[in-house]
């Protein structure tokens, strides 16, 4: 299928060298990741699970940012609002399902962390924490170990802006600096730390702090999905021709309350949360596919249903999976094959 | 055996490991064209260049975290910090990432890192180049822990740390560096790391510890033996965690008196722990309370000598506990 573009819409995506079954498949992961979200809001609303943490807002850039990468190679530290990246990257909704239930096939930890914290080596997906940043100096560590072993891959690692002014962020990119090692370390500045909105959180740009260590740093609307695949793709290339590390700050906005656990209005009002929502880029970029003859209403509303259906059959699999036995509390501290180590 | 001193084998195993194994690296503050503060790691660069013994920039939490990351994609990362005192930065990539990444995977994940730093007084380092930090990573499940006495013993768990698939502190005593000089056996061998040591076998009272002090253990013992005729059963614990329980009831038994000795001070001390086991498992084979001599309950180590003398132990310290017990 070759698009033609109209008046109004022009090709964008065309001479980034996203072919329109690409695009479409971006449009796909970011709705998939928007779906799961929603639904895991509601699950957690009906009391079926515990917690949950939303990237609703962040959809756009994240599907953009994993389309610029190499997914059969690149390593992929992400931070706990990246479903529509995970997703994108090859992980189900029934994996992410089994993770909400804390269900013992929970290939992101058995069950054992919170949701929104991935894992899966298969994936070439880091393990990762709650403690915000520490994933940045891992991020270099697996750039350093490219760079040493003369493999051809590159990491990505992905933090709020509010993280940002952890040691862990200054500490990681001087020494990814120093090195000019293959990282691309990419912030997804979402305005809201908690309740701290950005403008007390940094006193500039998180992207101009790039300059302090000696690489590029660039900032794009994260909404716009084809901007962010260009300077991810961008990133990429420099990192892999030994040119070093490149900071993206992405810059987007928390549509959905920091957690299950937040009420968002007691800190912003309703008129600047709608506000935002009128930038979402998932809408903006269906528009965008719609102007150029790529989308209808028809297709969205197949994809609306081929998604209710395939979180449904999500949900009832992770339902009825079983917990982790109690006592496998105790597995997994050390390497069980031999406790003396050494041998 | 070739005759050696306690830097000399760290440094030793660390060659013989990266001559091994290709996926094996140090870095560190100074590592590199200096050869490390104390020249541990000195002459290593040269042999294996620049990038696998890596002079990193001034920032604990990057050594420890990139090393991290390294290491969970299979490199075999030995970083140095320049003293214990330092790594308090990198308490949060120890405590929080590397001790829970194989549990929080659920075994999909690991992180053999290993983690060099020397501890100990008795240098005129003041209270920020003389400290014994192994009681705040001690209790972390996930961790493993050792402190070797013996050159020998620092050699072959060094070795079996870098082997290790899981991560490994390794505190090795700045004052034995150059106080110890003895017989290191040659080629490859490892220590295990688990198991305890019986230095000295006796009949009267039984010393547990680890590092430094018990080389003033050992000298106490020589002089009780020759002077009173009491006889001292030492064990050095070598492996902090996971401390090996066995060995320790063992040697309890073997006197039904036991004094427990370490630099670090006592209050929340490894020696705490190991007084527990002892209470649990064999509190009535005893014929005298514990006894701990430990650092005194103050922040750390002053650096005006006579004050820094009064917090460490010495041979006459221990020789005064030893006999103490040995008469209750």
């Amino acid at each position: 299928m070759e698009s033609q573009g109209t008046v109004e819409t022009v090709n964008r995506h065309k001479q980034l060298g996203l072919s329109d079954g690409q695009v479409i498949d971006m449009y796909r992961f970011m709705q998939l990741g928007r779906k799961y979200d929603e639904r895991s809001l509601l699950l957690q609303r009906a009391g079926k699970i515990n917690f949950h943490v939303s990237g609703i807002g962040q959809e756009a850039a994240q599907v953009a940012a994993a389309f610029a990468l190499d997914r059969e190679n690149d390593y992929f530290l992400p931070y706990y609002r990246d479903y529509a990246f995970v997703l994108t990257v090859g992980m189900t909704t029934r994996e992410l399902m089994l993770s909400v239930f804390a269900k013992a096939e929970d290939p992101n930890s058995g069950g054992r962390q919170m949701p929104g914290h991935f894992g899966s080596k298969r994936l070439r997906i880091v393990t990762g924490s709650s403690p915000v940043t520490t994933q940045v100096p891992h991020a270099v560590g697996f750039a350093l170990a490219a760079k040493m072993q003369k493999k051809k891959f590159v990491s990505f690692v992905t933090f709020g802006e509010g993280s940002s002014n952890q040691g862990d962020f200054h500490e990681a990119c001087n020494f990814a600096g120093v090195n000019k090692l293959p990282v691309i370390i990419f912030c997804q500045n979402n305005q809201y730390a908690i309740s701290i909105p950005a403008h007390k959180q940094l006193g500039g740009k998180v992207s101009d702090r790039a300059l302090g260590y000696g690489f590029p740093g660039v900032r794009v609307d994260g909404n716009d999905p084809l901007e962010v695949y260009r300077v991810v793709k961008e990133a990429r290339e420099r990192a892999l021709a030994g040119e070093g590390p490149t900071l993206i700050e992405a810059m987007m906005y928390r549509l959905s309350p920091h957690s299950t656990s937040d009420n968002d209005l007691a800190y912003r009002t309703k008129e600047e949360v709608d506000e935002n929502w009128k930038k979402d880029g998932i809408a903006a970029f269906r528009t965008y596919l719609t102007g150029l003859g790529l989308w209808s209403d028809e297709q969205e509303r197949d994809l609306v249903a081929e998604y209710n259906l395939e979180l449904k059959e999500a949900i009832t699999y992770a339902e009825n999976a079983p917990f982790p036995k109690p006592e496998d509390t105790l597995l997994h501290v050390y390497d069980e094959s031999g406790l003396k180590g050494g041998a | 055996m070739a005759m050696m001193e306690y830097i000399d084998a760290i440094r030793l195993a660390m060659k013989e490991e990266m001559e091994r194994d290709d996926s094996v690296f140090v870095l560190g503050e100074d590592v590199g064209v200096k050869g490390g503060v104390f020249t541990t790691t000195k002459g290593l660069q040269d042999q294996f260049g620049a990038e696998r013994v890596l002079d990193t920039p001034l920032a604990e939490s990057a050594i420890a975290g990139v090393a991290i990351g390294a290491a969970m994609y299979g490199m075999k990362p030995i970083a140095e910090m320049q003293y214990s005192d330092f790594m308090l930065p990198a308490t949060n990539q120890i405590i929080s990432e590397a001790a829970k990444i194989r549990y929080r995977s659920n075994n999909d994940w690991n992180c053999p890192v290993v983690i060099r730093a020397p501890i100990g007084g008795g240098i005129f380092g003041g209270l920020y180049h003389s400290q014994c930090p192994e009681s705040i990573f001690f209790g972390t499940p996930g961790l493993k822990i050792v402190a070797p006495y013996s050159a020998a013993d620092a050699k072959g768990l060094l070795k079996a740390a870098v082997r290790d698939p899981d991560p490994v502190l390794f505190f090795e005593n700045k004052k034995c560096y150059k106080l110890i000089k003895e017989d290191v056996p040659e080629g490859d061998y490892i220590v295990p790391i688990g198991e305890a040591n019986l230095l000295r076998e006796g009949s009267d009272i039984t010393v547990i510890g680890y590092s430094l002090p018990l080389h003033f253990a050992m000298q106490a013992a020589e002089e009780l033996e020759r002077e009173q005729g009491i006889t001292a059963h030492i064990l050095d614990l070598r492996t902090l965690q996971p401390l090996d329980r066995e060995a320790i009831i063992a040697a309890v038994r073997q006197t039904g008196k036991v004094l427990i000795v370490h630099e670090d001070n006592k209050t929340g001390g490894i020696g705490g722990e190991v007084a527990a086991i002892i209470a649990e498992h064999c509190l009535f084979d005893l014929d005298a309370p514990i006894f701990r001599l430990c650092g005194p309950d103050v922040p750390a180590m002053p650096i005006s000598p006579p004050m820094e003398k009064f917090f460490m132990l010495s041979k006459d310290k221990l020789k005064a506990e030893m006999l103490r017990l040995a008469q209750y």
